[in-house]
């Protein structure tokens, strides 16, 4: 038994530490998409999974993202799928992950024999990629070394009562605790761009939260919606800066330590807030088009752990990083008890108090780092999604530990 | 089986799926709903005119774009989005020009 908050972590060669030791078998293009899905099937172990960027065309964001899920400290080596053809960099993503000191194998489908030779020679790859990752170190771990996300999917009315203000109780417990936490979507947070850039350690930073909100109110504005979906509204959300105000509350009362973007890693400990909305004119689409895309950039960005409040009722998990799923609605919760981590509702019924269901979520999460898997985890939840965006880097203003240094 | 998130607020959120005619408790002071409204879902807890700002948390969550009386369901038919319209499952809102 270890004590509460302490447990064994993955000792990677840059010094962070992993709370799982996952092989990743990532298809570099669709047309990739299902040898390396049947690598990952037929090998059967769920510490083996599946990861990749559908397009053709190259794109810096994709890359980035792609290379900070490799080099993730809940990862221990990667098996690459390329087609052959596609304008993915397989050798720069393999370089960078034999750099990082894991072991990395690619396949070219085009060159190995096609479909049936590919999956016989990714079979064999991911059982010596898997051999060579359990050859980490295990170190002893604290809450201090975590990154914790936290996002919300299909929220309603009860979201920013229960499970949303209960994740801020958990993640001012954890900055007290001296773990980093990332929340996000700029987009969900139009409406409370003010009160939110009163708690940035700097007003220069406060002023960097101000601009990137208004981006993201420019953004959807230019596509002619906001990030609301039917069901919000059937759950008795109205207005996007209602659904903000709910959601915002899942960052607690810290102070907000700096502004940063996809697969960027927080500089030191303390709440980051993540812009998601991409910078220049609107050219891709929708900022994310679904939760596992804002999942995907928290992980991107270190998360070892997401937090997931839901009132309409998510079932999702992901790849890489295990999700605790926040029931806010004590009637979804009867109906999807299996599905959930931990029931929020109760707050709603006079079962439980804010304070209360926080704890249980602090709790938790030490438990999950330490290796117990989460529901979603254990059922089996892997999803990914990877798309096209593009992204400026972040100017000093938005990280002022990282200036001080 | 209501909840006040913040005195300054003119509505209430439903803690339960509440009928009709329900009488409820808000601050001392009761409140009878004029239509069911389900769980999540706000109730007027004064009289708010066209126009006016609705609170919730304390802070602004859109504007009427009808009067309503104490107790009516407060939702998309009745309140709009200072920001930006929220996606609809029949598309567009034909109401509301190209935006």
């Amino acid at each position: 038994m270890t004590t509460p908050g302490h447990f064994q972590g993955y000792l990677r060669p840059d010094g962070r530490k992993g709370i799982r030791n996952v092989v990743l078998v990532a298809y570099l293009v669709e047309c990739a998409h299902h040898v390396a899905r049947a690598i990952v099937t037929r090998t059967d172990d769920p510490s083996v999974q599946l990861i990749g960027f559908p397009g053709c065309y190259p794109n810096s964001y994709a890359f980035q993202i792609m290379q900070q899920l490799a080099t993730h400290p809940n990862v221990g080596g990667m098996v690459l799928v390329s087609l052959g053809c596609e304008g993915f960099n397989r050798q720069g993503l393999a370089d960078i992950v034999a750099a990082s000191g894991r072991p990395v194998e690619t396949l070219v489908i085009q060159q190995a024999g096609g479909t049936r030779a590919t999956i016989d020679a990714g079979l064999a790859a991911v059982a010596r990629v898997r051999k060579a990752a359990e050859k980490v170190d295990m170190v002893p771990m604290a809450l201090s070394d975590l990154v914790v996300g936290t996002i919300c999917g299909g929220s309603d009315g009860t979201s920013g009562i229960t499970a949303n203000p209960a994740v801020g109780v958990c993640f001012d417990r954890l900055i007290d605790a001296g773990a980093t936490c990332i929340f996000e979507e700029t987009g969900e947070l139009i409406g409370c761009e003010q009160v939110m850039s009163s708690r940035a350690i700097t007003p220069e930073l406060g002023d960097e939260i101000e601009k990137a909100v208004a981006k993201a109110e420019r953004y959807y504005a230019t596509l002619g919606y906001g990030s609301f979906a039917p069901g919000n509204a059937d759950g008795g959300l109205t207005t996007q800066e209602e659904k903000s105000l709910g959601a915002y509350s899942k960052s607690g009362h810290s102070p907000i330590s700096g502004l940063i973007k996809p697969g960027d890693i927080p500089p030191g400990p303390g709440l980051y807030l993540m812009d998601v909305v991409p910078d220049g004119e609107v050219r891709f689409g929708f900022p994310n088009i679904t939760d596992n895309a804002e999942i995907v950039e928290l992980i991107a960005s270190g998360s070892h752990i997401i937090l997931f409040t839901t009132g309409r009722g998510s079932v999702v998990g992901s790849a890489i990083s295990p999700v605790i799923k926040v029931c806010a609605n004590p009637d979804t919760y009867d109906q999807l008890a299996d599905d959930m981590d931990v029931n929020a509702g109760r707050i709603l019924r006079g079962d439980a108090t804010l304070d209360a269901v926080g704890g249980e979520i602090f709790d938790l999460v030490g438990k999950v780092a330490s290796g117990e898997p989460s529901v979603s985890e254990a059922l089996g939840h892997q999803e990914f999604i990877l798309t096209y965006k593009q992204f400026e880097a972040v100017g000093p203003a938005c990280l002022p530990t990282a200036a001080r240094r | 089986m209501v909840i006040l998130l913040h005195p300054r607020d003119n509505v209430v959120v439903a803690a339960a799926n509440l009928a009709a005619g329900s009488i409820v408790d808000v601050a001392g002071e009761s409140l009878c709903l004029a239509q069911a409204v389900p769980l999540g879902h706000k109730v007027a807890r004064v009289a708010i005119g066209a126009g006016e700002r609705v609170l919730r948390y304390g802070v602004p969550i859109g504007t009427m774009r009808a009067a309503v009386k104490p107790g009516d369901h407060v939702h998309s038919h009745n309140l709009d989005s200072d920001y930006i319209p929220p996606t609809r499952r029949e598309g567009p809102d034909p109401t509301k020009g190209s935006q």
